[in-house]
């Protein structure tokens, strides 16, 4: 299931394709990639713990928050691209196709097109929910206007 | 920027790796027996399918692993597959792989306190059940048993002495060839014969 976290906040292209990759829907992303060339899966998909770390109020030292479920794949292209996906939950189809997608994603001649039939209308979709979720939460919103006053 | 890794790890990695783990638990309770690991595993250049096999059941990133010169080219897929930490100094390692016997004195014998922590040499040799005959004796055999292995130098013989005299530390080997495993325990003795 689509989910809204936090904004994008990834650094390089691959970074950003791979988080949209996993926060995305397993049919979304097969309907997208359409016919796929032939590969072998190296290793998964398998769903497992990882640990999730925090840190109070985001600068402290870290923790221990507890552990998610996690599900891993790593695909070979017949052309040698090797791709890799790590995905929440146990959804071990969507780790497949992410994990294969990677993997077209670093041809640079099928890049421009994948980005463009892919990633962007996913990413935008994703953004959609995640205002769609932030609005829904604003109207909410209480604000402290006493307590504000009092600390001036 | 991928690491070169072209070959997938057990198929079925939960029944694989049980069975593997058993045939080195036999190997080791019965040294000189020869047990059958990796037949289904498409092992990488220059591993044999055993050698990879009890590599994936036994090696992940607690454990320290040391490769040869000639066990080199399989450091990408071992990397990946076992999630093995590679150490450039033997006497570091928990496991090392080697193709052809290094000097066994260079590897961690363990402590008094904590002799099982000394380091387990899984050797790659050309065959097992041929070549020079070698006598086995000590505890796990009532009877001495034989193992023939191809591709040990004569000087195996006196390194495998050394190790003996170290007990209760010491090495543990075991030898693997194509899809075949014997164990040699730190406890055994060895005889040319």
């Amino acid at each position: 299931m689509p989910d809204a976290l936090p904004p994008d906040r990834s650094k390089t292209p691959r970074q950003r394709w791979m988080a949209v990759l996993a926060r995305a829907d397993a049919d979304a992303v097969q309907a997208r990639l359409g016919d796929v060339p032939r590969y072998t899966v190296l290793r998964g998909p398998e769903p497992g713990l990882v640990m999730v770390r925090g840190r109070t109020g985001g600068g402290g030292a870290p923790f221990n928050l507890g552990e998610m479920t996690a599900t891993r794949c790593t695909v070979r292209t017949d052309t040698g691209l090797v791709g890799h996906a790590y995905v929440a939950g146990r959804n071990e189809r969507l780790a497949e196709l992410a994990a294969l997608a990677d993997a077209l994603l670093q041809d640079p001649v099928q890049q421009p097109a994948l980005l463009r039939q892919v990633i962007e209308p996913l990413a935008e979709l994703q953004e959609a929910r995640r205002a769609e979720i932030a609005a829904k939460a604003a109207a909410t919103r209480v604000q402290f206007f006493a307590m504000r006053n009092m600390r001036a | 920027m991928s690491a070169s890794i072209d070959l997938p790890g057990f198929a079925d990695p939960v029944t694989e790796a049980q069975a593997t783990f058993r045939a080195v638990l036999d190997a080791m309770a019965r040294p000189g027996t020869i047990h059958r690991a990796g037949q289904h595993l498409a092992a990488p250049a220059p591993l044999d399918g055993a050698t990879a096999a009890v590599l994936l059941t036994l090696v992940d990133h607690e454990t320290p692993l040391w490769l040869d010169a000639e066990a080199a080219p399989a450091r990408d897929w071992l990397a990946f597959h076992c999630g093995a930490v590679l150490v450039p100094e033997p006497d570091t390692a928990c496991f090392a792989v080697a193709l052809s016997l290094p000097d066994l004195a260079r590897f961690s014998a363990g402590s008094h306190e904590a002799p099982e922590v000394s380091a387990t040499v899984v050797l790659q040799v050309p065959a097992l059940a041929s070549g020079t005959r070698y006598r086995l004796s000590g505890p796990g055999l009532r009877e001495p048993e034989e193992l023939s292995v191809t591709g040990l130098p004569p000087w195996f013989i006196t390194q495998w002495q050394q190790n003996r005299t170290l007990f209760p530390r010491g090495l543990d080997v075991i030898l693997c060839a194509g899809t075949m495993l014997a164990a040699l325990p730190r406890s055994v003795s060895i005889e040319e014969g």
